[in-house]
């Protein structure tokens, strides 16, 4: 009966990811990619792009530290950030992504690439959070039959 | 049609090509859901040293039976050598030119598209790559076979036994006339 319940709860949080713009139709795609040989697969990606993109913002951060700012190196960073932002459907963060690429292309805008990355670090953080919590969760609810399609 | 549909089930071996080890994850899997066996490699110089050409030599010194590959999908943004740079060489390649390949990128430049496939690429996919995506690839994977040696159709193979509609047909020692 718990089970039921928690796998309930699960969904609405799930549903919730995308009714209020986290994730997009990308992470639809992850799940469907999940099938028994590969359980974990969407955890295994989100990991990765936590992983990839911490170092990211490392490098972005002590670019941004830096006088004048290298333009061509933030946006090829940011280009990268974009990229794994967009492969898992992180929605938000892609879009800080996107604005932080076009102050950079303007290459004038200091301070206005300095707060899009803390607000793309704030967007990336909570999201974060949030996918960890739900991950913790689905292991808890014993293997979802949300996307998940019995595969060979 | 059902020999080529069985010569056909036997894997197809795709290279994937991606700076990213996060697509490279990705791509793999899409390939693998579509029962196809895969590569990956993080640039172009390593997919040009996998498939036996490489970057300084103009001459082909591998047979092009050596290479099983059939066909390359590639990423179009890597450093050092592109994806475009990558279509390039195989396509100059004697031994590799033959072999199909898909251009990926993130960003939808309608010049960019068109250069790769002026230059041969068989399709451009926009990132993030998807199921349907990949669908696209078995069109290009079974014209590349068709490539190769004859399909074995044509052997006959006269001692064994062929299912006949018409039951009683004369049979000569045990070989069924056609």
């Amino acid at each position: 009966m718990e089970r039921n319940q928690m796998r309930r709860q699960l969904a609405l949080i799930r549903q919730s990811f995308f009714d209020q713009g986290f994730l997009d139709e990308q992470f639809i795609q992850l799940e469907e990619l999940q099938d028994d040989a590969n359980p974990n697969f969407v955890e295994e990606v989100v990991t990765l792009y936590y992983r990839d993109s911490s170092r990211l913002i490392l490098n972005i951060d002590q670019a941004l530290e830096r006088n004048p700012l290298d333009f061509n190196k933030l946006d090829n960073y940011m280009h990268q950030f974009k990229g794994s932002s967009t492969s898992i459907g992180a929605k938000k963060v892609k879009a800080e992504c996107t604005q932080f690429r076009e102050y950079c292309k303007a290459g004038n805008s200091e301070g206005r690439c300095m707060r899009t990355f803390q607000q793309l670090k704030k967007e990336y953080a909570i999201l974060k959070r949030k996918l960890e919590a739900y991950f913790q969760q689905a292991r808890q609810a014993g293997p979802l039959e949300t996307a998940c399609r019995s595969r060979n | 049609k059902t020999i080529m549909g069985m010569a056909a089930e036997a894997q197809y071996h795709v290279l994937a090509v991606d700076d990213s080890l996060l697509d490279r994850k990705l791509i793999e899997r899409l390939l693998k859901t579509s029962s196809y066996h895969v590569t990956a490699v993080d640039s172009g110089s390593k997919a040009l040293e996998f498939l036996g050409l490489l970057e300084d030599e103009h001459n082909d010194a591998l047979a092009p039976s050596d290479v099983d590959v059939n066909l390359i999908i590639t990423d179009y943004c890597m450093p050092g050598m592109t994806g475009y740079d990558l279509l390039r060489k195989i396509k100059e390649s004697k031994s590799l030119k033959d072999i199909p390949v898909v251009i990926m990128s993130s960003e939808n430049i309608p010049s960019r598209i068109n250069r790769c496939l002026e230059e041969g690429a068989e399709e451009f996919f926009l990132k993030p790559v998807q199921l349907s995506d990949v669908n696209k690839l078995k069109p290009h994977l079974l014209k590349g076979r068709e490539k190769e040696s004859e399909p074995s159709i044509n052997k006959r193979k006269g001692m064994e036994e062929c299912h006949s509609h018409d039951k009683t047909r004369t049979k000569y020692d045990g070989l069924e006339v056609v």
